[in-house]
């Protein structure tokens, strides 16, 4: 085989190889949504946390806003504290209420930012005040179990 | 009975002294590989040829198997994701099966049987034909002759080859989770996006890709240089070649993954 037919084929190779491998990170991963650009990191403390993970989404109006980027446990208080990177392009308002919430019934849970009025912002280094703790089904469950006993025994 | 039992002590102590030693050699002859690649890329003709006879050579077979493992993951993954009634998830279950385990480790099994064992025939021939001791004659290092281009071949094509397993299955996972059973497409497509990340997953996939191909071209090229020079010494080296390295793909994807994902 001649020298420039060979090499023709491997230049192919190695560019379909990277072809596949663009391929990867633009249609299949998230490259192309992730803006690597600044953040500014708040914090959070929720009661109970529920399934959350780092990386997990915090979105505002259901778009994409932040990323989960910490998570530990307050001893003193008995509660998670939440750090949030979120995207510097966007602020919310002071008395924004961050919920966790859950993505269908069975899909990963997110924190969701309920904006307020305020007109000072969060800056980098605050708390969120006011938060609203995962909804746990099985004390949903159960909380409706009970009701449904007791009204149950009202009516007798 | 004493004679007996020492007997069998010393056959054991010399199964692992061999092991050792073996491993031992394989070592220096890695290092004696990385030490000659400086010459040997003097010539990257001879690399480029390589990578055209194990890279472009294997394109068939890995497209070809990366298409039906992907529609077969999209056909089992729809029948057990459909008892949930969460079908979407689909192109999750696809993409990263694909991307972290099966494109690395399916295709490096794959590139060991298609490539390796050529490698290891070719090398071990050329030194039953004493080709490699005409070649010390002649003041040419074979190593940095013969085997560091068939080395640097292996790594090169090795990450490329994954890429395009794992590409082509999720082309078949599309086709027949999209257009055949009809999931749809824009949730397939969105949610695969949402949930597979270009660092933890692809560039980890990658990471996992080049560790095998190092693996499979080292244990192939030194499996050759090993053989024994006969037509007996030759197949065998050939066998162990595919065997060993089919093994040490298996326990090196295990402890990377253990290292990747334990975190999350």
């Amino acid at each position: 085989m001649s020298r420039t037919k060979l090499d023709l084929l491997v230049g192919f190779f190695v560019a379909i190889g990277f072809a596949a491998l663009v391929f990867l990170a633009l249609k299949v991963g998230n490259l192309s949504s992730a803006n690597n650009g600044e953040t500014y990191a708040i914090q959070a403390k929720f009661d109970n946390i529920g399934g959350l993970k780092v990386r997990g989404a915090v979105k505002s109006a259901g778009v994409v806003v932040g990323r989960v980027a910490d998570i530990r446990f307050d001893a003193e208080t008995y509660t998670a504290i939440v750090t949030i990177q979120v995207d510097a392009r966007y602020v919310f308002p002071r008395d924004t209420i961050a919920t966790i919430n859950t993505s269908g019934l069975l899909g990963e849970q997110y924190i969701g930012f309920e904006v307020g009025g305020d007109a000072d912002m969060l800056k980098s280094g605050d708390s969120i005040k006011k938060t609203q703790s995962a909804v746990v089904l099985e004390k949903l469950i159960s909380q409706f179990m009970f009701n449904k006993a007791a009204d149950g025994g009202e009516k007798k | 009975m004493d004679n007996l039992v020492v007997r069998a002590l010393g056959a054991l102590g010399r199964q692992v002294t061999t092991r050792i030693w073996r491993l031992g050699y394989a070592s220096r002859f890695f290092i004696a590989i990385l030490m000659a690649s400086g010459t040997s890329f003097r010539r990257i003709h001879l690399t480029i040829r390589e990578i055209y006879f194990t890279g472009v050579l294997s394109l068939i077979i890995i497209l070809v198997s990366g298409l039906f493992v992907g529609m077969v993951l999209g056909l089992q993954g729809y029948d057990t994701l459909q008892r949930y009634g969460s079908t979407e998830a689909l192109g999750v279950l696809v993409a990263l099966s694909l991307v972290r385990e099966l494109g690395p480790v399916v295709a490096a099994l794959l590139f060991a049987s298609r490539a390796g064992s050529a490698i290891t025939a070719e090398i071990g021939l050329m030194k039953a034909t004493e080709q490699l001791s005409a070649m010390e004659m002649m003041a040419i290092d074979p190593i940095a002759r013969v085997v560091a281009p068939r080395f640097w071949g292996g790594v090169v094509s090795m990450p490329l080859l994954a890429a395009l397993f794992s590409a082509m299955g999720i082309f078949g996972g599309y086709l027949v989770g999209v257009q055949l059973i009809g999931v749809d497409e824009g949730s397939f497509w969105s949610q695969m996006q949402a949930s597979v990340d270009f660092r933890q997953d692809i560039v980890n996939g990658v990471i996992k890709s080049v560790v095998f191909g190092v693996i499979v071209s080292w244990v192939a090229v030194f499996e050759g240089f090993d053989a024994e020079p006969t037509a007996a010494g030759v197949s065998g080296a050939t066998t162990r070649t595919v065997v060993t390295s089919s093994l040490a793909i298996l326990a090196a994807d295990f402890i990377l993954t253990a290292f990747m994902f334990s975190g999350i």
